[in-house]
């Protein structure tokens, strides 16, 4: 008898991987929120978080240093385009980087993208897209912003700044709308999950197929809501809450949801995830992510057009949103990658791994509506323009 | 599957990286100080020459109508500054001051104006302390803490910082802290008194801190 080998993975049990995972995917939406939290004051006597300076020296000093020679040498090769058109190559080049290094910075979607994929359990490829659609949505109201407002009406910095504001309390409003309207879905996903939990039957049937299991229980469920549970109606509607409603009868009419901007949010039916959804799925978080112009793109534009040459600022901002696009498109698929191996050994469990997975499209969806509400408070703020 | 984990596990190292070098500064701002004392020998405010880089200087002036192009007087740049001290306040004036470790307090600026020079815009202000405070350590430091604005003392004006009706042992030091006390001690030390209110001492390059020490 050959001896068995001890079982390798013994400490590598489903539940301690998941827990990792989890824990490693929430660090990572939670991480660049909580930096922003960090380094953030925030304005209006809000409490605002232990403030400190930036280090002066070591490798975080020497980043520093780097990225404002880039800045330097991106405003030189915008003067000296003007006089020698090879120049625009070099401007084009720095423009891409930039924009790769400069996404990792606030106020770039990052956090509302990763956990919008996650919540609403889109696909990777979904969210490359949706990385890609709201940066260049930016890049676009960037350039429209400026074009309208200092080459058209000759704005100055103040009436600029001014509107700008009211598109940042646009945006944000939006992202608290979106978390809001996902955690009405989701929450009541997982407090459907938790009860169903009391019933073995179903728990069993969702160890087999994950995903009749979630249809089967949201039917259960929106059943249970319609004849026990009235108060949760009646809840929701002196909220005036209306898309919560839509949500409610999603079964019916959920293929004509033309309703509004954030017609993807209509509940985990199976159809929806893998139907293809088109583009009106996600434009409510592509809208709120992207109706924000970035300040660095609007200090370049409008440095280009003083320098009489807005072409070559308003090239540079789509290369720049291009390289932004790659870096919030390779944050969003990590979230979707640790997501799905949560949902791997999720679905070999019986009913507690589906509750684990509803808790994380909760907490996602939590997260949105913190970092939204956070922003639009003003206790969190995201790149904004000081002096004006 | 283990392959997936340390995928994953490598790509959170590698954002986590990222995420370090996440703020970075947009606008850069070369400055110099002067701290104002009172005949008392108490300090009063600080005075500030805050000199924009040439893109933010760009920014700020779009739009603004001048008599002469490219030209802009003090009148015609009123309003900016008037827009540029009011959101000061926002920021805690981005001004950090500490007497003897405890921190103090400013009010809003006053005597302030902008002038347009060589295509770059330098604000010029007076921010007040809440009380004036007597004290033989302070310590200034001027910084955004979300680092949007990037601020150094201005290298090359002589003297980037300075004190003014300062009592007569009162010492001034551009740079860190640490550095300067280790400096600081030797210079005293070497010094006679009445040499000691002379040029400040100057420590790391691109510099956002000033200490006063009077003994």
């Amino acid at each position: 008898m050959p001896l068995r080998r001890p079982p390798r993975r013994a400490f590598w049990t489903p539940g301690v991987v998941t827990a990792a995972i989890l824990g490693m995917a929430i660090a990572l939406i939670l991480a660049p929120s909580a930096l922003e939290a960090l380094a953030q004051t925030g304005p209006f006597g809000a409490p605002r978080p232990q403030t400190a300076p930036p280090p002066s020296d070591g490798i975080v000093g020497w980043i520093l240093a780097k990225q404002a020679e880039f800045s330097l040498a991106m405003r030189t090769m915008l003067r000296n385009a003007k006089a020698d058109g090879s120049a625009v190559w070099g401007l084009l080049g720095l423009s891409f980087l930039y924009g790769v290094f400069h996404a990792a910075g606030p106020g770039h979607g990052k956090a509302v993208i990763s956990s919008y994929v996650v919540a609403n359990q889109e696909t990777w490829r979904r969210g490359v897209v949706l990385s890609f659609a709201s940066a260049l949505l930016q890049a676009f109201v960037a350039v429209a912003f400026i074009l309208v407002a200092a080459w058209l009406f000759n704005a100055t910095m103040a009436t600029m700044c001014t509107s700008e504001r009211y598109i940042e309390i646009a945006s944000y409003a939006l992202i608290a709308l979106i978390g809001l309207r996902l955690v009405w879905v989701k929450g009541r996903a997982f407090f459907n999950t938790a009860r169903s939990l009391n019933r073995p039957l179903h728990a069993v049937g969702a160890a087999v197929t994950p995903n009749d299991h979630k249809h089967d229980h949201h039917h259960d469920h929106a059943h249970h809501d319609h004849k026990h549970h009235d108060h949760t109606h009646n809840h929701h509607h002196d909220h005036g809450h209306h898309h919560g409603h839509d949500h409610d009868h999603a079964h019916h009419h959920h293929h004509d949801d033309h309703a509004s901007a954030w017609g993807h949010a209509h509940g985990p039916e199976p159809e929806d995830l893998a139907g293809p959804g088109g583009w009106r799925r996600g434009l409510s978080a592509i809208v709120a992510v992207g109706l924000r112009p970035c300040s660095g793109a609007i200090l370049v534009l409008v440095f280009a057009l003083a320098q009489g040459m807005l072409w070559a600022g308003v090239a540079a901002t789509f290369v720049m949103g291009i390289g932004t696009a790659i870096t919030v498109a390779a944050i969003a698929t990590v979230a979707v990658l640790a997501r799905d191996l949560a949902q791997g050994f999720a679905s070999s469990r019986s009913g507690y791994g589906m509750l684990a997975m509803r808790g994380i499209e909760t907490g996602a969806a939590l997260v949105i509506l913190a970092f939204g509400s956070l922003l639009l408070v003003g206790y969190l703020t995201s790149e904004r323009l000081p002096l004006c | 599957m283990r392959f997936a984990v340390t995928i994953i596990a490598a790509l959170v190292a590698l954002l986590t990286a990222a995420a370090t070098a996440s703020a970075h500064p947009h606008v850069w701002i070369t400055m110099t100080s002067e701290v104002i004392y009172a005949p008392d020998g108490s300090v009063t405010g600080i005075r500030h020459a805050w000199t924009f880089d040439d893109m933010f200087s760009t920014f700020a002036i779009q739009g603004l109508e001048s008599k002469q192009k490219g030209v802009f007087t003090r009148e015609e740049l009123k309003p900016l500054a008037e827009v540029n001290v009011t959101s000061l306040k926002e920021y805690d004036f981005f001004t950090h001051a500490k007497a003897e470790g405890k921190k103090i307090e400013f009010v809003e600026p006053t005597d302030y104006h902008l002038e347009y020079k060589d295509q770059l815009l330098t604000l010029h202000f007076v921010l007040p302390l809440k009380s004036p405070v007597q004290a033989k350590a302070l310590d200034l430091q001027i910084f955004d803490a979300s680092y949007f604005v990037d601020f150094s003392f201005d290298e090359k004006a002589k003297p980037p910082a300075k004190l003014t009706g300062a009592p007569a042992q009162c010492q001034l030091t551009v740079g860190k802290p640490q550095e300067m006390d280790a400096k600081l001690a030797q210079q005293l030390s070497q010094l006679p008194p009445e040499a000691r209110n002379s040029t400040p001492l100057i420590g790391a390059e691109y510099s956002n801190r000033l200490s006063v020490r009077c003994p």
